[in-house]
């Protein structure tokens, strides 16, 4: 599990094939922010056929509401949400071209399933390392949903932004995996 | 009879808030340290050593440990000798709160239940007040963040159940919480008292420094035994596999009514916050 890989979106899916369970990735490039509030609002944009604010394709999603910036500070701390608020919206999303999440905790069954079938990967950021995550944040705009506040959907520019994977492209499951290895 | 103004009770607040969300107690970073010993999974060992840089980071920058800054909680400890001038104290209480988080650059995280739309300065707080004897204001501020409270269960369990019920009770809850409170986290338990009761021991129990020992011999069994299963499940720091997940097991215990055993699960994060100040 000691590997570093680094990684620049949008991801491909020959990318994704190769990464695994237990992974230490470093991503370089844009993640686009959102939150449950904001998840809702782009799939009802899908569902009733409408363009999304930004092109998804190839993105990362990253499940994040920013505490605000200090003057002089490109962002407030920023570290990840629960994930599992997602998991009704996230297949959706996945559809239509979405290859990456960033949050924390497990995922749902529908989710890992629309994982495999999409060639999506879920990786987690340390939750509640806000100060330091944010280190690696280095552009922040907000480009849709302002009136969310925290929850806007803002567009992230970052620089070796850690994160670990989760889950992968072939079903496996880092906190199920990673128990197993040290369960007494 | 001793006079204590509004005034002093916002500002006081106020700094409590950004206080208690930039600094990080020492016992949690005594904590981490002692997972380092502990810690056997790499990727368990270098999350400990991030989360350490992570709160000098918010230490020196004034900036906030964790992105959620929580629902702010209060503990109030009111002498009864004291009088309150100027004013309503649970007024002067939110004041603080609003001030505090607009001031501190801390994030708004409280919405209507059913509308979703934000207050936009973080009230109204959650308010625990206790007379006291005395003529002093012990007021202590608990940040509480989403993620683990979300974690956070109360059951009515029947007496025959007794403590191995309990132990089940607590050990289902963390298996279910997983990676989602943000471990390592301390787990604090509440047994007996009514339903609103325990649930408040369970939160008070949090706030018992780590490293202190239980004073009820038969609870600090209990805390021990469950501290112990609890981190052989294996699921580590931030629920990547690993041998500390819990930092600590804290239990309060209250007398129940003779047809019921109350057991509450109040999960606190890494970035377990809290400050007081005595006016």
């Amino acid at each position: 599990m000691s590997e570093i890989i680094k990684l620049t979106t949008p991801l491909t899916d020959k990318v994704i094939e190769k990464l695994k369970i237990g992974a230490q990735v470093l991503i370089t490039g844009t993640l686009y922010t959102a939150r449950d509030a904001a998840h809702k609002r782009l799939v009802d944009l899908l569902n009733s056929g409408k363009e999304l604010p930004f092109d998804i394709r190839g993105q990362i999603i990253y499940y994040v509401g920013p505490a605000p910036a200090r003057p002089g500070y490109v962002t407030g701390p920023a570290g990840p949400t629960t994930s599992e608020r997602m998991d009704p919206y996230a297949p959706r999303l996945m559809e239509a071209g979405m290859k990456g999440m960033i949050g924390k905790g497990k995922r749902s069954k529908a989710v890992v399933d629309a994982m495999k079938k999409n060639k999506c990967v879920y990786f987690a950021a340390i939750g509640g390392a806000a100060a330091l995550i944010a280190r690696s944040i280095k552009k922040v705009e907000v480009i849709a949903y302002e009136d969310l506040g925290a929850e806007a959907v803002r567009r992230m520019e970052v620089e070796d932004f850690q994160v670990i994977v989760v889950n992968d492209i072939y079903g496996n499951d880092l906190y199920q995996e990673g128990m197993k290895k040290y369960r007494r | 009879m001793r006079n204590i103004h509004v005034k002093d009770i916002t500002e006081a607040v106020k700094s409590l808030c950004m206080d208690a969300n930039y600094n990080l107690p020492e016992d949690v970073l005594q904590a981490f340290n002692s997972g380092l010993e502990i810690e056997e999974s790499p990727v368990g060992r270098s999350v400990l050593n991030a989360l350490k840089e992570n709160a000098r980071i918010a230490g020196n920058e004034k900036i906030p440990i964790c992105q959620d800054t929580g629902f702010s909680v209060f503990f109030m400890d009111v002498g009864q000798e004291v009088h309150i001038e100027g004013g309503s104290i649970t007024d002067a209480i939110n004041e603080g709160v609003r001030q505090g988080y607009k001031e501190g650059y801390l994030r708004k995280s409280i919405c209507d239940a059913f509308t979703r739309k934000n207050t936009g300065d973080n009230t109204p707080a959650v308010i625990n007040y206790d007379i006291v004897p005395g003529d002093k204001i012990k007021i202590i501020c608990a940040p509480k963040g989403g993620g683990s409270s979300n974690m956070s269960r109360v059951i009515m369990l029947k007496p025959a159940d007794g403590i191995e019920g309990i132990k089940n009770f607590v050990i289902q809850r963390v298996l279910e919480s997983g990676s989602n409170p943000c471990p390592p986290v301390i787990v604090g338990v509440g047994i007996g008292g009514s339903m609103e009761k325990v649930a408040l021991l369970a939160t008070k129990a949090l706030l018992r420094p780590l490293g202190t020992i239980n004073p009820d011999p038969v609870l600090r069994e209990i805390e021990e035994d469950l501290l112990k299963k609890i981190n052989d499940l294996g699921m580590g720091p931030e629920g990547f596999g690993g041998r500390f997940y819990a930092m600590a097991v804290h239990i309060e215990k209250f007398p129940c009514h003779i047809a019921s055993l109350p057991v509450a699960v109040n999960i606190s994060c890494h970035a377990s916050r809290h400050k007081e100040i005595v006016l």
